[in-house]
């Protein structure tokens, strides 16, 4: 235990000279300073989160578009004439447009929003306040995390007003077709923007990654054990792991599709005949990109679903007035998934030509990842089981999140297998796996963590009826639109038609799709009604008056209502035990900070 | 005007909505929060069991709706295969399914706050941990076993008397290339494509082998047959999808693939099965290719061995119609596909 202590001792003396510089610098904060190019975790986490929700919007609108198109192939909106110009000509929008849709509603969603803006927010957010520590160990990689973000946000946001469009090969973003201009107007300079913004995407998440990393293993606060941690720390720790392994991957698959696109290379065009010409390449494989792109692109999945998982364990185990059942086992499955996370990319390459032998592999590691999310389910159930349930907005979600969870998890049992996967591969069977259990379900998380954390944010809380509504329409409306299409899916119905209706396999489908756009559109405006309720509710929610709403035993609830920036006005409380002691003894909940008592038993 | 009623309804609807939500909040702080609590905590509950309840219904009454649309007994022998395994993979993940959301709803109704109620302590236990690590671990390692059965039959060699079929993509549509009596595939090369002389596909007119193949319009297969795709793409990826067969494969360029299967049903058994006149075996492009992707279908007609020769001896070989006797009119082949191509693009 020595090491630890001389860390902690140093870390205090970090953190007087933190709160000496602080102390000085108070009362230059100035507006740029503090809303702008804040320093303080808190300031980025909100930061990441509002403009996750702007894109939210944008990228949830351009869904409703395309469904506008799959739900009514035959009806014109000329208002989409005048949003979309020739791009919709006549109220219809066109082919090109479509796929210009569907790739940048992938992409806005999956990048964006569910991963800058689902762990930029809640690692900035909750890494300080819940370790014990008074900001990141980088405040300044932080904010330049932000920044980058941001920069990669205008470059894609500017990609979509170029002429020609913006990149419409799908968010995979496969060459050749993403290669070569010829091959698809949205091939141009869009996919040049596309990649542009998405390295600077990396670039941020990297920052964010090793600055929540060493945050985690330097900073906690004494007694503030790795085992200690709440479960929403470690599910961020994991996934900046994650992150900081896998994205760099990306970005060189990225730079060698940069390189084919403009230096002549042949890294993935091989025997290409297009516009009237045969191409000099030869040799590449575009399999290869595939590789790159699925080491990150599975991976990213987890990036996406893991913090949600943490945020979920934690407001169950708040409003269910019980610990977390078996914490070690979350611990454990949570490390299990990560490291899976990085041995199963290439299930999403069964039918690419891969090697059978190989696949086989693919197939045994993948249906393994089953078995940590069946503990980490199993686990939640047992939470609620037996509890006294407080229903939030925020536990019901996370009730929603349990449940998409197992709907879409159990899914992927299905997809993982490759003899199912060569029947059901890019169909809607698949769309509807993976929009049920990391979309709707890392939604359902992130919306959790919003209403439970948004007093810690705001001071204020957000308007419970409006979120009751806000749960209900959202859960009822998820199933409806996804779970039929599972039944489109096993009639091999593919994914990313712009209309069905030539052939005749599946045209049978039309007045279910119709169906499923109706519901789309009430989703997405129950949507907006979380939005306003958001913003409304930063300034004019119930105001918090005590420190700790929840009753929660974590440490973000020993600060004051509005913490400055170094989160504790005086000293960082110390830890003494783990962050689930709730109907403990009697007693309803026994905050971190209290020393065990005499007779006490530990977990 | 009427978009403009529509917005104007849809944001009273808002303002209605936002009205109670807000009224409801200064009712909750007027009864006390402990009360307003107790009340949302009644209602949420209710509901999580009404939605269990319906929901469950709900997958039944939607079973019950669209199972007759999922394209009934596969076509092909190898995809029985493919569906058995469906169907025990349902069977397992089916009854998980239902008991996981029961048990997650119901406690979530049970175990609602209560008045003087506390919650049981209950960090962890060891031996339900184990049995819920070792069960799934089971139910997969069959899974797994079944699969992989499964799967190498599938992707196994196909049978040497299998018939060999090439087919190719293009943005967007589908080449197909018979080997002719010869059997063998005449030697292709992308640098010769030139569609302009009817050489879609490269086919390298000096070989031997490749003055007997032909290049039809639609994929003809013979019933109770086996029969080896190889397939490939000119530009970019597209996938060859065959639903009824349970079969797909992509379609790279400059990596050639193959599949086999061996389809059971003829296209006429298929219409009388199906009860549907026009039923037609579809090839889907399954892997996006551009902005006609959607377009990109190919028929496959599946008939007997008598009907499939008659076929073949029908087609004229494709050396023939691009290398004309001398003035004879320059190769109708190629003016047809692009006619398909500008037909597609539309």
């Amino acid at each position: 235990m020595s090491n630890e202590a001389t860390l902690h001792s140093q870390q205090e003396v970090m953190h007087g000279a933190h709160d000496h510089h602080d102390h000085e610098h108070h009362h230059e904060d100035n507006f740029i300073s503090k809303y702008v190019f804040s320093m303080d975790h808190k300031m980025i986490a909100k930061q990441f989160l509002i403009t996750g929700i702007v894109w939210a919007i944008i990228g949830a609108f351009f869904s409703v578009l395309f469904r506008l198109q799959l739900g009514f192939p035959d009806a014109t909106f000329p208002w989409l004439e005048s949003i979309l110009g020739h791009w919709a000509k006549g109220g219809r929008i066109s082919a090109e447009a479509y796929y210009a849709l569907v790739t940048m509603h992938g992409t806005i969603l999956v990048f964006f929003v569910l991963t800058a803006g689902l762990s930029g927010t809640f690692s900035n957010l909750l890494i300080p306040l819940q370790v014990g520590a008074r900001d990141m160990a980088s405040p300044f990689m932080n904010c330049l995390s932000y920044w980058f973000f941001f920069l990669a946000s205008l470059v894609m946001m500017a990609s979509l007003f170029v002429q020609t469009g913006p990149a419409s090969g799908g968010w995979t973003m496969y060459p050749p077709l993403s290669a070569l201009g010829d091959a698809s107007i949205g091939s141009k300079i869009g996919v040049d923007l596309w990649l542009t913004s998405m390295a600077l995407f990396v670039v941020s998440q990297l920052l964010g990654g090793l600055n929540y990393i060493s945050t985690i293993l330097n900073m906690r606060t004494k007694g503030m054990s790795m085992t200690k941690m709440p479960l929403t720390i470690w599910s961020f720790f994991f996934t900046a792991v994650l992150g900081v392994l896998s994205f760099p991957v990306l970005l060189s698959g990225f730079i060698l599709l940069l390189m084919d696109r403009h230096a002549g290379t042949s890294f993935y065009l091989s025997d290409i005949f297009i516009a009237g010409k045969a191409l000099a390449n030869e040799g590449g494989s575009a399999i290869l990109y595939q590789h790159l792109f699925w080491f990150l692109g599975h991976p990213e999945v987890y990036i996406i679903i893991l913090p949600a998982m943490g945020m979920v364990s934690e407001v169950l185990a708040v409003n269910s007035r019980k610990p977390i059942f078996g914490y070690l086992a979350m611990v454990g499955s949570l490390f299990a998934i990560c490291i899976l996370a990085f041995l199963v990319w290439a299930h999403h390459m069964f039918v690419t030509g891969l090697n059978p032998f190989l696949g086989a592999f693919f197939v045994l590691l993948t249906l393994l990842i089953a078995v940590p999310s069946a503990i980490k389910v199993f686990n939640w159930i047992t939470t609620i089981w037996k509890g006294n349930i407080h229903f939030t907005p925020a536990s019901l979600f996370s009730i929603g999140f349990v449940s998409t969870f197992i709907s879409g998890g159990l899914t992927g049992i299905w997809l993982g297998n490759s003899s199912i996967d060569i029947h059901l591969h890019d169909t809607y069977f698949v769309i509807a796996h993976f929009h049920i259990v990391m979309g709707v379900s890392a939604f359902f998380g992130m919306f959790a963590g919003i209403y439970h954390w948004f007093p810690k944010m705001y001071g204020r809380f957000m308007n419970n009826t409006l979120g009751y509504i806000h749960f209900w329409v959202t859960l009822v409306g998820a199933y409806l639109i996804f779970w039929p299409m599972h039944y489109e899916g096993m009639a091999g119905m593919p994914r990313r038609y712009f209309d069905y209706t030539n052939w005749a396999s599946f045209n049978q489908f039309g007045p279910l799709n119709y169906f499923i756009s109706i519901v789309v559109i009430i989703v997405f405006a129950t949507q907006l009604l979380f939005v306003f309720n958001f913003f409304y509710s930063i300034f004019k929610g119930r105001k918090m008056t005590t420190m700790n709403p929840w009753k929660a035993t974590s440490l973000e609830w020993t600060t004051p209502i509005h913490a400055g920036h170094g989160n504790w006005p005086g000293e960082i409380p110390e830890v003494h035990r783990w962050a689930y002691d709730y109907s403990k003894d009697g007693r309803d909940f026994i905050p971190q900070t209290e020393p065990i008592g005499p007779n006490e038993a530990t977990h | 005007m009427s978009g403009f009623l529509a917005v104007l309804v849809v944001v009273l609807i808002f303002i209605v909505i936002f009205q109670i939500a807000k009224a409801s909040e200064y009712v909750s702080i007027l009864k006390g929060e402990k009360k307003a609590r107790e009340q949302s905590n009644r209602i949420n509950g209710f509901l999580l069991i009404a939605f269990l309840v319906l929901g469950l219904i709900g997958v039944y009454w939607c079973n019950d709706l669209l199972k007759g649309k999922i394209l009934g007994e596969s076509a092909s022998v190898q995809g029985e295969g493919v569906d058995n395994l469906i169907y025990v993979t349902l069977i397992i993940t089916g009854v998980v399914f239902v008991l996981t959301q029961i048990a997650l709803f119901w406690f979530a109704f049970k175990y609602q706050e209560k008045e003087g109620k506390e919650a049981f302590y209950f960090p962890h236990n060891n031996k339900l941990e184990i049995i819920w690590t070792v069960i799934p671990a089971i139910a997969l390692t069959i899974l797994v076993a079944f699969g992989l059965k499964h799967w190498f039959q599938l992707t196994s060699e196909a049978p040497k008397d299998a018939m060999v079929v090439e087919i190719t993509g293009k943005q967007f549509n589908w080449i197909y290339r018979y080997p002719g009596k010869d059997g063998q595939l005449g030697r292709r090369e992308f640098s010769k494509i030139d569609p302009a002389k009817g050489n879609e596909l490269g086919v390298d007119w000096t070989d031997p082998l490749s003055k007997d193949d032909f290049i039809p319009t639609e994929m003809h297969l013979v019933v109770g047959k086996p029969v080896k795709m190889i397939i490939g793409s000119r530009d970019v990826i597209h996938d060859v999808g065959l639903p009824h067969f349970r079969m797909k494969m992509d379609a790279v360029p400059g990596i050639p693939t193959t599949l086999w299967v061996t389809p059971k049903f003829t296209t006429k058994e298929m219409k009388e099965k199906t009860g549907n006149p026009d039923f037609t075996y579809e090839i889907s492009c399954d892997q996006m290719c551009g902005s006609g992707h959607y377009s990109m279908r190919g028929v496959i007609v599946v008939e007997t061995q008598e009907e499939f020769d008659k076929w073949v001896t029908s087609q004229k070989s494709a050396y023939d119609l691009a290398n004309p006797a001398p003035a004879a009119p320059e190769a109708p082949k190629a003016d047809t596909t692009q006619k398909t191509v500008a037909a597609n693009i539309k």
